[in-house]
């Protein structure tokens, strides 16, 4: 009896397979690196890596094709959108997490490491990060964000007998939890307000209730705080500094890139579908978090001697940049759109510019085995490449023409401009003084590595790798493509979210 | 019904929960304290789903409770890692990287 009305009760969902193809697609190939592992042992190591790449390159085809269709498809009631931000966003995050994986080949080949292990938690964090994307619905952020940083918190303790690697995942992971608690606190509140876990219904909600606005500012305040940890925006930055320097290096570049992307990712989804009609209530503490990050970001880094130190410091003052637009970005649909164009933009050239310069700290450190700003002096004798590739990279940080990051900043400024905002003016100078402080620290290191000399003279060549260098291959084109063309490469980043218009 | 004695009582559960998260030094009881705020989380999903007379809190604080016992996994697994290298879940001694 009981059987007979279940079954009559569920009606299985309609499951539009095609716009699963990418998530299908990456979660075969971590079974079949697992599989391969099984069956082969110590005979499959050495292709671990090429096959995990190649995964997910052939999950870049199923967005290319689902990209050709154009049509945005809505699957589970509304919860999963595959709209044109979602495949531009799983683009970002595909591609990066390809670079990642050529950054680590030979880093954890060479480490004694646990490989398919440790590729198939890059792909499941990977798969998070693509699930994150298409995410409308509290339920499906939340497990997406548990997707992509439960991986992560092993991977940052991965040298399993280094006390430094231990702390820092420690840290990583208490912090990264006790975020998830408080945002999912706020989320509970939402869901009182809205009666409902999907973002548009919490947009209607929220612009219907007029009694419980106290309600509404604390479920926002908590769900923006517990974000801003996973993007490491000021003040809740103080974890990176460490997890960067205590992690794996390759790891910290995918932390750094990959799974800051996939924070701003969720908080551009809550802004702009869920809390677009109160932006009383979000405006000023995305402004808040943005001055805050750049400023302190900025001027914490102009003190370290510690590479990756520095660029976990510089990385939360480009947060600050790239959460910027989101401060204006309720004066009016129009302005929203050219603040989310301008926001995904960062994003791209970020990702391009941060991996690139990852890829050279890991590319030199191999050679000298330490990430201190001394050891990379007189880097031009012996790795004139590696220099030029870092004076790229590190400009495009600073902004410099025609790179790809002066492009990201110019969009950033231009739409806190043309918002009209005595605010947005503010925030403009406040980044605009950001700017030339960090120019001072990028061009410090840059000062180092082509002025003075190697220490102790030692001038052997780096160690070439064919992972590497095509990392960094990438990594320049785009960033000098979004420098040179930027009207060609921005079309991509033209994507609206506005479903439910202003 | 008696919606604000559940709010309250969440509300108090995750003040606790966080003031367990600042003050305390031993790894355990850290992660106890953020399960505190995960219950104080679902406490309040099913209060309101009861209000609402809706079932999408109680399925919300369903995937809650699993997605919690693989991160609790997780975070036993680095403890003990942490016990196993210093002998020590002490969190104030793990003071390694600073700067």
């Amino acid at each position: 009896m009981s059987v007979e009305l279940l079954t009559l009760a569920f009606e299985r969902p309609p499951i539009d397979w095609h716009a699963f193809a990418p998530e299908i697609t990456l979660l075969s190939v971590g079974a079949l690196i697992t599989l391969v592992d099984i069956v082969f042992l110590e005979k499959a190591r050495p292709y671990t890596a090429a096959l995990a790449g190649l995964g997910v390159l052939a999950t870049l085809i199923p967005i290319l094709t689902l990209a050709l269709d154009g049509a945005d498809r809505t699957m589970f009631g509304g919860a999963y959108v595959v709209d044109d931000f979602a495949l531009v966003t799983k683009a970002i995050f595909l591609l990066s997490g390809y670079v990642v994986i050529l950054l680590s080949t030979n880093y954890v080949a060479e480490g004694d490491y646990w490989e398919n292990e440790y590729y198939g938690l890059l792909l499941a964090s990977l798969m998070g990060m693509v699930m994150m994307a298409s995410s409308r619905d509290l339920i499906s952020i939340f497990v997406a964000l548990e997707l992509l940083s439960i991986p992560a918190y092993l991977m940052v303790a991965w040298r399993k007998s280094d006390l430094r690697s231990n702390e820092s995942g420690l840290k990583y992971y208490l912090m990264g939890v006790f975020a998830s608690a408080v945002m999912l606190y706020g989320m509970s509140l939402l869901f009182g307000v809205a009666g409902s876990t999907q973002l548009t219904h919490i947009a209607e909600a929220l612009n219907g209730a007029g009694s419980s606005v106290s309600v509404i500012t604390m479920g926002i305040v908590f769900i923006v705080a517990g974000f801003a940890f996973k993007v490491s925006a000021a003040p809740f930055h103080t974890w990176a500094p460490d997890v960067y320097v205590g992690a794996p290096t390759p790891v910290t570049a995918f932390l750094a890139v990959a799974s800051k992307a996939a924070g701003f990712v969720a908080l551009l989804q809550l802004v702009y579908v869920g809390f677009y009609m109160r932006p009383e209530v979000f405006e000023p503490l995305i402004w808040i978090l943005a001055a805050v990050s750049m400023t302190v970001g900025n001027l914490i880094a102009l003190r370290q001697t510690n590479l990756v130190r520095l660029m976990a410091y510089s990385g939360v003052a480009q947060t600050g940049f790239i959460i910027a637009p989101l401060a204006v970005a309720g004066h009016s649909g129009a302005i929203g759109d050219q603040a989310l164009s301008a926001t995904l933009t960062y994003l791209a050239v970020y990702a391009a510019m941060n991996l690139g310069a990852f890829a050279v700290i890991i590319t030199l450190a191999r050679r000298s085995g330490s990430a201190e700003i001394e050891s990379f002096a007189g880097a031009f004798h012996y790795a004139p490449a590696m220099t030029v590739a870092m004076t790229i990279f590190f400009g495009s940080l600073a902004g410099i023409p025609p790179l790809g990051g002066w492009f990201a900043k110019f969009e950033v400024f231009r739409v806190l401009a043309t918002a009209g905002e005595p605010w947005g003016y503010a925030l403009a100078v406040v980044a605009a003084v950001n700017t030339v402080i960090a120019l001072y620290y990028y061009a410090a290191v840059l000062l180092k590595m082509w002025a003075e000399d190697a220490p102790e003279g030692d001038h052997l060549p780096v160690p070439f790798t064919p992972s590497l260098t095509s990392a960094l291959a990438i990594c320049g084109g785009v960033t000098l493509l979004f420098g040179v063309v930027p009207q060609v490469v921005a079309r991509f980043t033209h994507v609206s979210l506005l479903a439910l218009g202003s | 019904m008696l919606l604000n004695q559940f709010l309250l009582l969440a509300a108090a559960l995750f003040a606790i929960g966080v003031y367990g998260v600042l003050a305390r030094r031993n790894g355990v009881l850290v992660l106890m304290s953020i399960e505190l705020i995960l219950n104080a989380v679902n406490i309040n999903l099913v209060a309101f789903s009861a209000v609402r007379e809706t079932v999408d809190g109680e399925i919300f604080a369903l995937f809650i409770i699993a997605v919690a016992a693989a991160e609790v996994g997780v975070g036993l697994a680095m403890v003990l890692l942490l016990y196993r290298n210093r002998r020590s879940i002490d969190l104030t001694e793990i003071d390694l990287l600073r700067g």
